[in-house]
């Protein structure tokens, strides 16, 4: 791929972690391939990727229970590739939030305390800290069973955090909760990661809960990584196919190029069955065949065209979600077209109907040039 | 088929099927106990059966129970009663903590084993059941006689010129309760430990905790329901071994289940057997009710309170 190891990695962030040449076997299968990759401290970094990308066994691998085939892991200046977990100045957050049953919620976070061996009014006094950190102050007594799913997860963030550790990594933290309570956690956890400046690493198979938190995204697919940047960077300039189609909706557009004059060109679409210009970031030569994404919601539908680029369709379904309508647009070559339109004003929702013959216009700035 | 399924599913089914496990026990445990608590005091006699009743009438007309309290006494003034029990106890014990020293790391490993693994090592574990429990103490003795496998061995060796005197003492009954008790503790352990959520055991290791601090404060505590349930179903019925003690051990070592043997059989005193077979019960179930009450009372607070 074209990133290169340490994208991102800016004034604002300094290398913190680096991962080297990182390859995990599991006999015959490879579950990660010969990643490189450099985090900045204080970072808050999302691998993202569906299930078996190999996203949790980077994440295992950072926390010391898996042990690369290849390649070196660095934190700081230490190489940690082959360090036990209990040695590591990484602590980890499980999916299942691993609480021990049989402690109390303060015996839980005082568990790591213990370890280090500090004296005991420190840690009645660290656990104090962190049990009002994640705003459960008095349920210190309590145990796992006697809590809900979401003050289960508090415990163990505050578990994982009362050690100060240099690096906190999240194993799909959001997973369990449900969806009001995943995006109040999601801002709340946002506000901790900066309140204590330590990098996060997280895990997560959701691409919209990845977009909202993180500095920068990891997408991951077949054990390897297929690009890296901040969610803006993913969502608007996506490299690939699978990247673009992962992270959120997507149009993909393919045809030769026909002209190119200054920034754009125009290419010969046969699945819109038209021409159409876009912007082309690039040189390109005439006859190349190129790929645009075309997100949904840079495509304005109406009666009228409005850009460079237009085609009439027939909407042939449409979802209402409230703050905005998602349309399937039928074009004369057999083409479907997704389009999303904010429902700005009252009634907007409804003004368009199943059947209505439409116009979808957008500008030669709406689409984005995938490498194939 | 309508009505009979009504009545499963009803409240009369619950009942049913609750009270028959109950009505098992009332019929084979509770009833026979109190025959046996009844000769326990009653008079010994010269007759078949040799007790006497303890039920009468006055001349008056009254009814009269005659509570024969002397059998108890015997139980206190002669102490071979009471060294007889302490050794049992004593043995019981020490085979419980056999079992749990042997079958903890045994019952770990199973359960760690892959899980294509894990039936076959268990049904070597319960293979021995297949064979007759007897032959299989008898199989010991060969091994343990002074003309037997090891000593042959060690002979053969000229390791030893005196054969060992393994049969007939302590040692080969703790050695042989302990190879007959395993699988009652091993089993229990090992569904404990194969519960056990392994990312606990990684949430340990990854706050700090060395591996035998994480089997210390994790795994250990929380396999005590197994070690309770392993230890419980060993140490109950060896307190009460007869045929081991009998047929390995020494025979100036008398445990408890033999002197109630040769008090029925040999002594032909009913009441006394009765007495001795009564208080085992009796210092056996109490303080093992109680724990077991203790137990369930925690368990019910967690469970309410949650």
């Amino acid at each position: 791929m074209q990133f290169t190891p340490t994208d991102g990695a800016n004034a604002l962030h300094p290398p913190h972690i680096r991962i080297e040449g990182v390859s995990k076997r599991f006999g015959g299968f490879t579950a990660v391939r010969d990643i490189d990759l450099t985090i900045g401290r204080g970072e808050l970094f999302a691998l993202l990727g569906g299930s078996g990308c190999g996203k949790t066994t980077l994440l295992r691998m950072l926390a010391g229970f898996a042990d690369p085939s290849t390649g070196r892991i660095h934190i700081g200046d230490r190489d940690v590739t082959h360090l036990p977990p209990y040695e590591r100045p990484v602590n980890m957050m499980f999916q299942s939030y691993a609480l021990f049953p049989h402690m109390t919620v303060a015996a839980n976070i005082a568990f790591g305390l213990k370890r280090e061996g500090l004296p005991k009014p420190e840690i009645a006094r660290r656990v104090e800290e962190a049990l009002a950190l994640v705003k459960l102050d008095g349920l210190g007594g309590r145990k796992p069973a006697q809590l809900s799913g979401g003050q289960r997860q508090r415990v163990a963030l505050a578990r994982a955090v009362v050690k100060r550790p240099e690096v906190l990594l999240l194993d799909e933290p959001m997973s369990a909760l449900d969806k009001k309570l995943r995006e109040h956690t999601q801002f709340e956890l946002m506000a901790i990661q900066r309140q204590l400046g330590i990098t996060f690493v997280m895990v997560t198979h959701d691409q919209e809960e990845a977009m909202a938190m993180a500095t920068r995204i990891a997408v991951m697919d077949g054990g390897r990584i297929m690009q890296v940047g901040s969610p803006r960077d993913i969502y608007e300039t996506p490299r690939s196919l699978f990247v673009a189609d992962f992270i959120g909706s997507v149009n993909m557009l393919e045809g030769q190029v026909v002209e190119t004059q200054g920034a754009e060109a125009a290419m010969d679409c046969p699945a819109l069955g038209r021409r159409i210009v876009f912007a082309a970031g690039r040189n390109l030569a005439l006859g190349e065949t190129v790929a645009l994404a075309l997100r949904p919601e840079r495509i304005t539908i109406g009666q009228a065209a409005s850009g460079a680029n237009h085609v009439h369709g027939q909407i042939q379904a449409l979802a209402y979600h409230g703050g905005a309508s998602v349309f399937r647009v039928l074009l004369p070559t057999g083409t479907l077209l997704q389009v999303t339109r904010p429902n700005l004003v009252e009634g907007s929702g409804s003004t368009l109907a199943i059947g209505d013959a439409v116009t979808l216009s957008w500008s030669p700035q709406a689409t984005t040039v995938i490498e194939t | 088929m309508r009505p009979l399924l009504s009545l499963v599913s009803g409240a009369w089914g619950r009942r049913i099927v609750i009270g028959l496990p109950f009505l098992w026990l009332a019929l084979f445990f509770l009833l026979p106990f109190l025959v046996t608590l009844k000769i326990a005091f009653s008079p010994s006699i010269n007759g078949i059966p040799p007790i006497g009743p303890i039920l009468g009438l006055t001349d008056d007309g009254a009814l009269r129970i005659t509570l024969h309290i002397e059998n108890w006494s015997y139980l206190f003034q002669d102490p071979s009663y009471v060294i007889a029990y302490g050794r049992s106890l004593l043995t019981a014990a020490i085979t419980t903590v056999l079992c749990l020293v042997i079958g903890y790391p045994m019952a770990y490993r199973i359960a760690r084993a892959s899980p294509r693994m894990r039936p076959l090592l268990l049904i070597l574990v319960i293979m021995p059941f297949w064979t007759s429990f007897l032959i299989r103490v008898y199989a010991w003795i060969g091994i343990l006689k002074d003309n037997g496998l090891i000593n042959n061995f060690l002979l053969w060796t000229r390791i030893i010129h005196q054969p060992l005197q393994m049969m007939n003492t302590q040692f080969a009954v703790h050695l042989v309760m302990t190879y007959a008790y395993l699988p009652f503790m091993l089993l229990p352990l090992y569904t404990t430990l194969e519960k056990l959520d392994l990312s606990l055991l990684e949430a340990a290791s990854d706050l700090g905790g060395r591996p035998i601090i994480s089997f210390l404060t994790v795994t250990l505590p929380l396999s005590l329901p197994g070690i309770v349930a392993g230890s419980l179903l060993v140490f109950i019925p060896a307190v009460g071994e007869f045929i081991i003690p009998t047929l390995v051990g020494s025979p100036g070592h008398q445990m408890i289940a033999s002197v109630v043997f040769d008090e029925f059989f040999s002594n032909r005193d009913w009441p006394t057997a009765s007495a001795v077979a009564t208080a085992v019960v009796l210092l056996l179930l109490v303080p093992i009710l109680a724990l077991v009450w203790l137990r369930q009372r925690n368990d019910a607070k967690l469970i309410a309170s949650s």
